[in-house]
């Protein structure tokens, strides 16, 4: 399959593993920040290619992980209302609440669905006037400009019966929680290549300035994160702390401005909470004032049990890139996917589900 | 066989609750639908258990549900779907498929139509793989409260003297070879369901597995384990199996036979072919030595568009688990999903 095969060839991947292990002197902790590379980096078993001394850490890119319990609470509050069509993409369904997941609401006669885009649920607004249809508005900027197009598009049409319930993050502001922890271990990051496709990276060099690390916009493929690896160490190795872009076939410097428009348009920056760290701020993105009519968390006047998080899950430490998932005593044993103690074990994304799923049960 | 549906539209055009009542209705269904459909000489005496004279030795029995949604899909429908899959489940067991029972849970309101299209294929189904559907159960169900039909169907199949298949005879290396592309069935579903469109139209997997599972056998081959990989694709199947053997099975992930419209699909969806439902693949594990011969074996008699390929081996261990090499040279564990797999959010 073109765009796929050539970045999966084992011979280029042996090539630059090769090459990485020559220009490695030194020990170097990185982190990959979005879950869809830990996932590539896991599944291909891309780690076990690299020199000993180069540790990838995996960062806080999951948005199932870091959508925080109480808005889980609301999801699931909502979509138990009776004439409401709960709307949402079909990783977050298996994400337990404090009481139940989604899927336990549909069992229960609730109506939930899984769509492929946001526009869908607007479609099932329009077929169903007189039910409310509410999409479950999870992700980072680059699920973004759709969910803004579906409330705009709504808008536009007057249609009334359409709401979205919003847990947007953005990953620049994370990147900045975890460079400026006093228990920082990063020196360097692979910054995440779809991301950078809608938003550019014109926000990375202040972010690289500052804490002087190396930043490599990098793709999924294992031969685009062995490439971002070897670019990052190589930055590392001569002591620069530059952005570079290894993810060019995708990301321009600039973005995707129309999609940039979108997201301004119809959200505002807010802070939020991030499941397993806390709150940071302006770090996530809330409907704009003029689109209020459209936020489910105001339609429905929910109020989402806050909950206490396991005291025994590590996820925030993992999402920190503090800890790596066997370093945790409940691993595999008192935490599984079937029964997650935290963030990290519940979406197919996390690091903590992907070790368990790819490596061995007991670390 | 009659081509058109018996049960004409101007008497019943859809199906009613009365159709399951036990009264008239139901036998008119019975008689001209289901009767004239299946009719053998088994069946034909109408009892409430077909009286059979089973040859002796052992024998197979199996049952399987099926309520795929929805009804038709490109490749097939639910009634050869009904048919085959007990077939296969009989195959894997080592045994000669000969006859099968079918349970009609339908819901009301059900175009007769529909009806007839789904039990002619299960005719045409049972007439090429060789068996017969002696009795049957109807069953009507208020609107609303299934998916139009549901069914179920039971199988019996001879085991010939002297043969044994199965997890236990699984032993270190043995060849482990599945029979065709994966995950053809699966895509075609959720194609139809989700209404996603492809530049070609991904059809069904589905066929039943006789000729080339006759083969093997006829060829003299050591089959040491059979297993048809569907909910759960091939991975399930292969995970399963080394749980049940205790043995460490090692695969390959480059040579996993699959089309490029069904990656391309996997893909974009976010998911793994290896897990993705298929209706007319197994997996077959024979002696390293024997391995080259049971490919030829299943090129000669399966379907045209099936290429048998050696994904794996079996260690000279008991570690019960699945190992993967990676498309790049790397190992990981090959483990059971929790459910579905889900399409993912980026």
């Amino acid at each position: 399959m073109k765009y796929i095969d050539e970045y999966r060839d084992p011979e280029g991947v042996r090539k630059y593993a090769a090459a990485l292990k020559g220009i490695t002197t030194r020990p170097w902790t990185l982190m990959e920040v979005c879950g869809g590379q830990t996932h590539a980096i896991v599944k291909f078993g891309i780690d076990q290619l690299l020199p000993e001394q180069i540790n990838l850490v995996h960062g806080p890119g999951c948005p199932v992980c870091v959508t925080p319990l109480e808005i889980i609470n609301k999801a699931v509050e909502i979509a138990a209302r009776p004439g409401v069509i709960f709307c949402s993409f079909g990783d977050m369904l298996r994400v337990p609440g404090t009481e139940r997941d989604l899927f336990s609401v549909k069992a229960a006669g609730g109506d939930v669905r899984i769509v492929y885009s946001p526009t869908d649920a607007v479609n099932l607004a329009r077929k169903h006037p007189d039910r409310e249809v509410v999409f479950f508005a999870v992700g980072f900027e680059t699920t973004a400009p759709a969910n803004a197009m579906a409330v705009y598009q709504a808008a536009r049409e007057g249609l009334t019966n359409f709401s979205i319930l919003v847990s947007h993050v953005m990953v620049p502001p994370a990147m900045e929680a975890v460079l400026s922890s006093p228990d920082n271990r990063v020196q360097g990051f692979l910054a995440a290549g779809h991301v950078c496709t809608v938003m550019g990276f014109d926000e990375y060099p202040p972010i690289a300035e500052r804490y002087h690390v190396p930043i490599v916009v990098t793709g999924f493929e294992p031969l685009d994160i062995l490439q971002g690896v070897y670019m990052c160490v190589k930055q590392l190795e001569e002591g620069r702390a530059e952005v570079e872009n290894q993810y060019a076939r995708s990301v321009r410097r600039e973005g995707n401005p129309p999609a940039m428009e979108m997201i301004e348009r119809v959200f505002t920056v807010i802070h939020r909470k991030w499941r397993g760290i806390g709150e940071i701020p302006d770090s996530g993105l809330g409907l704009k004032p003029e689109y209020t009519a459209y936020d489910a968390e105001q339609k429905f006047d929910v109020a989402g049990a806050t909950a206490e998080e396991s005291t025994e899950c590590i996820s925030g430490l993992i999402l920190q890139g503090l800890k790596k998932p066997p370093d945790c005593p409940a691993f595999g044993i008192r935490c599984t996917p079937e029964k997650p103690l935290g963030a990290t074990m519940v979406s197919s994304e996390g690091a903590c589900a992907a070790y368990y799923r790819y490596r061995n049960r007991h670390g | 066989m009659q081509r058109t549906c018996p049960i004409p539209i101007s008497d019943y055009p859809v199906v009613t609750l009365a159709h399951g009542g036990g009264g008239r209705l139901m036998r008119m269904l019975i008689e001209k639908m289901f009767g004239a459909a299946f009719s053998n000489p088994l069946l034909d005496r109408m009892h409430d258990s077909a009286s059979l004279t089973l040859p002796g030795g052992p024998t197979a029995f199996t049952t399987d549900s099926f309520v795929v949604r929805p009804l038709a899909f490109p490749g097939g429908n639910i009634g050869e779907l009904a048919v085959y899959g007990t077939v296969n489940d009989l195959l894997m067991a080592g045994a000669e498929p000969r006859y099968l029972s079918c349970g009609m849970i339908l819901e009301e309101g059900l175009p007769m139509e529909e009806l007839w299209t789904i039990v002619t294929a299960m005719r045409e189904a049972a007439d090429r793989a060789g068996v017969s559907i002696v009795t049957g159960d109807t069953k009507v169900v208020d609107r609303g409260k299934g998916d139009g039909v549901y069914i179920n169907t039971s199988g019996i199949g001879s085991i010939p003297a002297g043969r044994s298949v199965g997890p236990d005879r699984i032993a270190p290396g043995d060849a482990v070879i599945v029979n065709g592309d994966l995950g053809r069935h699966g895509i075609a579903i959720m194609a139809v369901r989700e209404g996603l469109e492809f530049e070609s139209e991904i059809t069904s997997d589905c066929a039943p597995l006789h000729r080339e599972v006759d083969a093997l056998f006829k060829a003299g081959i050591d089959v040491h384990c059979m297993r048809d990989c569907t909910r759960g694709g091939l991975a399930s199947s292969v995970i399963e199996l080394a749980g049940q053997s205790g043995r460490g099975i090692r695969l390959d992930e480059a040579v996993m036979p699959v089309r490029e419209d069904v990656r391309g699909a996997c893909e974009m969806l976010g998911l793994d072919p290896m897990y993705v439902a298929n209706e007319g693949r197994f997996v077959l594990f024979v002696p390293g030595g024997e391995a080259d011969r049971a490919c030829e074996c299943i090129k000669a008699h399966g379907p045209e568009d099936a290429i048998p390929v050696v994904i794996g081996h079996v260690e000279d261990n008991t570690s019960g688990e699945v190992t993967l090499r990676s498309r790049i040279g790397a190992d990981r564990l090959l483990d059971l999903l929790s459910g579905e797999q889900l399409p993912r959010i980026c």
